[in-house]
C-alpha cells in the first residue's frame, strides 16, 4: 500500500499528460518488479547519457534529439521520428505493447542491454512529463 | 570586351555539351526498356510493383523506414529477413511472435515470385536460385537499374542518404510505382532527365 502510495504521489507531481491508464499501467508493472519510486529528472539524465556500442557512442537523444517536443531522425535511415512528448503528439504513452516493444528494441541498440524496470520507470516518468 | 565575349561563349558551348552529355546518359539502354513495356502497361499499373495493402506491416515496418512492397524480393528472402529482426542490419527490430508470424505471412504471399508483376518478375529472374538477398539494393535488377547513379546523388546527399530511401527520389514509391519518369533526386532536380 505504501509503495502504490509513493508512486501515485511521483506520478501526480511528475505533471503527468499523456493517457494516465497506459502510464500508470506500465508504472504498476515496474512497481511489482521491484520499483519503488520514479523520476523524471533521473529519466531526463539518462535520455542524453551516451554508451560505447557497436564502435558508436549511443544516447536516446542520438535519434530522438534531447528536446522531446521535437521531431528525430532515426539515425540509419534518416526517417523522420514524430516527436515523444505527448504534449505535442497525442498518440505517445497511449498503448503499453507500443511502448514495451521501443523500450526493448532501443534500449538494445542504445545501451546494448535490457533497460531495468528502473530505468524504464524514469524514462517514462520524463517522456510523460514532456 | 570581344576576347570575354568570346570565352563567355565558348564556355555556354561547354555547358550546352555537358548538358547534351548527361542527356545521352540519361537516354541509355535502361531507358529503352521502359519504353519497350509500353505506355499501356505503365498506364495500367501492372508495370509498377503492387503497393503495400496492409496497414499492420505498414505500421511496424514503415516507422523506420518505408515499408518496402513485398514484390520487391524472393519469398525465401523474407522467410530469411523475418527470422533475424534482432540484428536488422546493424538495428533491432524485435517484435512479439504473433506479430511476426503475421507479418511474414503477408510478406511471402505477396513475393516477388508470388505476384503477377513484371517488375517483380524481372527482380527474381535477376537472382541466383541458390541466393536469397536480404536488401533490395542487393538483387542484380536493382544494380543495373541504379548502376549509373553516383555517390553524390545518394549516400552522400543529405536529403537522401541511401539507397534504403527509395521515396525519397522515386516520388511515387509509396504506390508501387517505381517508373523513371516519376523520378525526382533532391538537389538534382536540373541536372536530371
Amino acid at each position: 500500500m505504501n509503495k502504490i502510495l509513493v508512486l501515485l504521489a511521483t506520478l501526480a507531481t511528475g505533471n503527468v499528460l499523456a493517457d494516465d491508464a497506459t502510464v500508470k499501467a506500465l508504472q504498476l508493472d515496474y512497481q511489482t518488479k521491484g520499483v519503488r519510486s520514479v523520476s523524471a529528472d533521473a529519466g531526463k539524465a539518462m535520455w542524453t547519457r551516451e554508451f560505447a556500442n557497436e564502435g558508436e557512442q549511443r544516447s536516446c537523444a542520438t535519434c530522438h534529439t534531447s528536446d522531446l517536443r521535437q521531431g528525430g531522425k532515426h539515425a540509419s535511415t534518416g526517417k523522420a521520428i514524430k516527436p515523444l512528448a505527448p504534449s505535442v503528439n497525442n498518440e505517445r504513452l497511449t498503448r503499453k505493447a507500443e511502448v514495451e516493444k521501443w523500450f526493448s528494441r532501443n534500449c538494445k541498440w542504445t545501451l546494448g542491454r535490457a533497460c531495468t524496470p528502473q530505468e524504464k520507470g524514469d524514462f517514462l516518468a520524463y517522456i510523460a512529463s514532456q | 570586351m570581344k576576347a570575354r565575349h568570346a570565352i563567355i561563349a565558348v564556355l555556354s558551348l561547354a555547358g550546352a555539351s555537358a548538358l547534351f552529355t548527361a542527356a545521352a546518359f540519361g537516354d541509355d539502354e535502361h531507358e529503352g526498356r521502359e519504353h519497350d513495356e509500353g505506355w499501356f502497361s505503365r498506364w495500367s499499373g501492372s508495370h509498377g510493383v503492387a503497393p503495400v495493402t496492409n496497414e499492420q506491416y505498414r505500421a511496424e515496418c514503415g516507422s523506420c523506414h518505408m515499408a518496402y512492397p513485398p514484390g520487391l524480393l524472393p519469398a525465401r528472402s523474407w522467410e530469411t529477413l523475418m527470422t533475424g529482426l534482432a540484428d536488422h542490419f546493424g538495428d533491432n527490430a524485435e517484435l512479439d511472435p504473433d506479430t511476426v508470424a503475421t507479418l511474414r505471412k503477408y510478406l511471402v504471399e505477396n513475393a516477388a515470385d508470388k505476384v503477377d508483376s513484371r517488375r517483380s518478375a524481372k527482380i527474381v529472374r535477376s537472382i541466383a536460385a541458390d541466393k536469397a538477398p536480404l536488401r533490395i539494393s542487393e538483387t542484380p535488377y536493382f544494380q543495373a537499374k541504379h548502376d549509373e547513379i553516383p555517390a553524390r546523388m545518394v549516400k552522400d546527399n543529405p536529403k537522401v542518404k541511401s539507397f534504403a530511401n527509395c521515396a525519397a527520389c522515386h516520388t511515387k514509391a509509396e504506390q508501387g510505382d517505381f517508373n523513371e519518369h516519376n523520378v525526382r533526386i533532391p538537389g538534382f532536380e536540373r541536372a536530371h532527365f
